[in-house]
């Protein structure tokens, strides 16, 4: 007993030095596994604030281009409406019985944006507290941007699709083929599309969309443009580089998504399973 | 608390704000981050209680963590080079380390040069394997180490030099 007490007091250092490394490991173990990494987050008040605080400033220096991408997405809006509102002429009455909106989308301001890293997070400034919770798809006004992986009161932590445990489904605009986004963590602007059947026509310069197979993205938000395919290695799938819509380095205002229905399809997923 | 402790505590939180609000968000040649928070750990004073110091570098490194949304990656790396921080200081400054009269403060920019040297590439070495986490990559992790290391020591050299105390 006392030889082990002697040799705990001998090498504490040591010991405290292992102890305190294995800590660290686990974080990082954890944070290479999607939805497991809640310990160490930017989502606590403490960070949270800071990064909005610095916001706050930095905000005054992009007024000017945000200002312009709003005006722009104005227009097209507008352009979509006229469209519409000929269409649509003899419907001038909605009610809840006849309208019924799947998704709604909550306006949210980014607070802190990587894209240098193989694993990339996005801060936005809304949480719990605006009904944002995880699983929920996350967009600007040009394409996709990630998915809701972690809440707090205020905050949430979003998994940037430039995140190599990222997976979405995605697919081609003029078919209905499709396969999952990830990304090889070299180009913040190229993102791979994998599993395309090789029966898919392609060209380059074809839109890539999601395709509403989850609960997360609805069907039809643009992703980017294909740049250049191939076919992989046993010869039965496409591997395809997409050029982002979005520039995923300049992100402002983004909107995410919260899909009315989510619930009820998990339930009955989950039901199915029994 | 005398004079040194409360520098040594500044010295703390201002490299965290430092580096977290300006430095991370640097990104040149499209990926490269000057890491200088490591400097609180490279001018820590030598007769510092081992234990105290260990848990210093550990909360350094998980709070840069915590703003970098990086798990435990940077609180390792400081850990390891925390640890490991006598071996250099033998391994540059021999003799004058074993009688603890070395003055980190006013040593000459060879010897400077060389710890940070020493103490720069351990770090970057544990960051980007655990960040890459993956020895398929070995290359990559090899790249980000040489570019990434080169970049920080040229940038805490700069830092060393200008912030140098007068009277020391």
């Amino acid at each position: 007993m006392q030889q082990i007490i002697n040799f705990l007091i001998r090498n504490k250092h040591f010991l405290l030095f292992l102890l305190l490394l294995l800590l660290s490991l686990v974080f990082t173990i954890q944070s290479h596994s999607y939805h497991k990494s809640k310990f160490v987050s930017s989502t606590n008040f403490l960070s949270g604030g800071l990064y909005s605080w610095q916001h706050s400033i930095s905000d005054y220096f992009n007024l000017k281009t945000e200002n312009k991408r709003l005006l722009e997405e104005n227009e097209r809006l507008r352009n979509q409406l006229s469209v519409l509102s000929v269409d649509s002429i003899a419907i001038t009455h909605i009610d809840t019985s006849s309208y019924n909106r799947p998704y709604t989308f909550i306006k949210a301001r980014v607070i802190k944006n990587d894209y240098s890293k193989l694993d990339n997070y996005i801060l936005i400034n809304k949480g719990e507290n605006d009904s944002i919770s995880t699983d929920m798809g996350i967009i600007t006004d040009k394409g996709i941007v990630g998915i809701i992986e972690n809440t707090s009161k205020n905050y949430s932590r979003v998994i940037s699709i430039l995140n190599s445990n990222s997976r979405i489904n995605a697919g081609l605009k003029n078919s209905n083929q499709y396969g999952s986004l990830i990304w090889n963590g070299k180009d913040p602007n190229i993102v791979q599309l994998e599993t395309i059947p090789r029966q898919a026509i392609l060209k380059e310069g074809d839109t890539i969309i999601t395709h509403g197979r989850s609960t997360i993205f609805p069907r039809g938000i643009g992703i980017g443009t294909i740049v250049n395919y191939s076919l992989d290695q046993n010869k039965s799938y496409y591997l395809i580089d997409v050029k982002l819509f979005n520039d995923m380095t300049d992100i402002g205002f983004v909107y995410s998504i919260k899909s009315r229905d989510a619930q009820e399809i998990k339930n009955l997923e989950t039901s199915n399973n029994e | 608390m005398n004079r040194d402790t409360a520098s040594h505590i500044t010295r703390f939180i201002v490299l965290i704000l430092v580096q977290v609000l300006i430095l991370n968000h640097v990104n040149f040649l499209g990926s490269l981050n000057p890491y200088i928070y490591i400097i609180f750990i490279l001018l820590a004073p030598i007769n510092i209680n081992k234990s105290l110091f260990l848990l210093l570098s550990f909360i350094l490194g998980l709070t840069i963590d915590m703003f970098g949304d990086s798990g435990g990656v940077h609180a390792a790396a400081c850990l390891i080079i925390a640890f490991f921080r006598p071996v250099a200081l033998r391994s540059v400054f021999g003799l004058s380390y074993e009688f603890q009269t070395v003055k980190l403060g006013s040593i000459g920019f060879g010897e400077k040069l060389a710890y940070v040297t020493l103490m720069v590439l351990t770090h970057q070495f544990v960051i980007f394997s655990l960040e890459i986490f993956n020895f398929s990559h070995i290359l990559l992790i090899a790249k980000k180490t040489l570019f990434s290391s080169l970049f920080t020591i040229v940038v805490t050299m700069l830092v060393l030099v200008l912030f140098r105390r007068k009277d020391s």
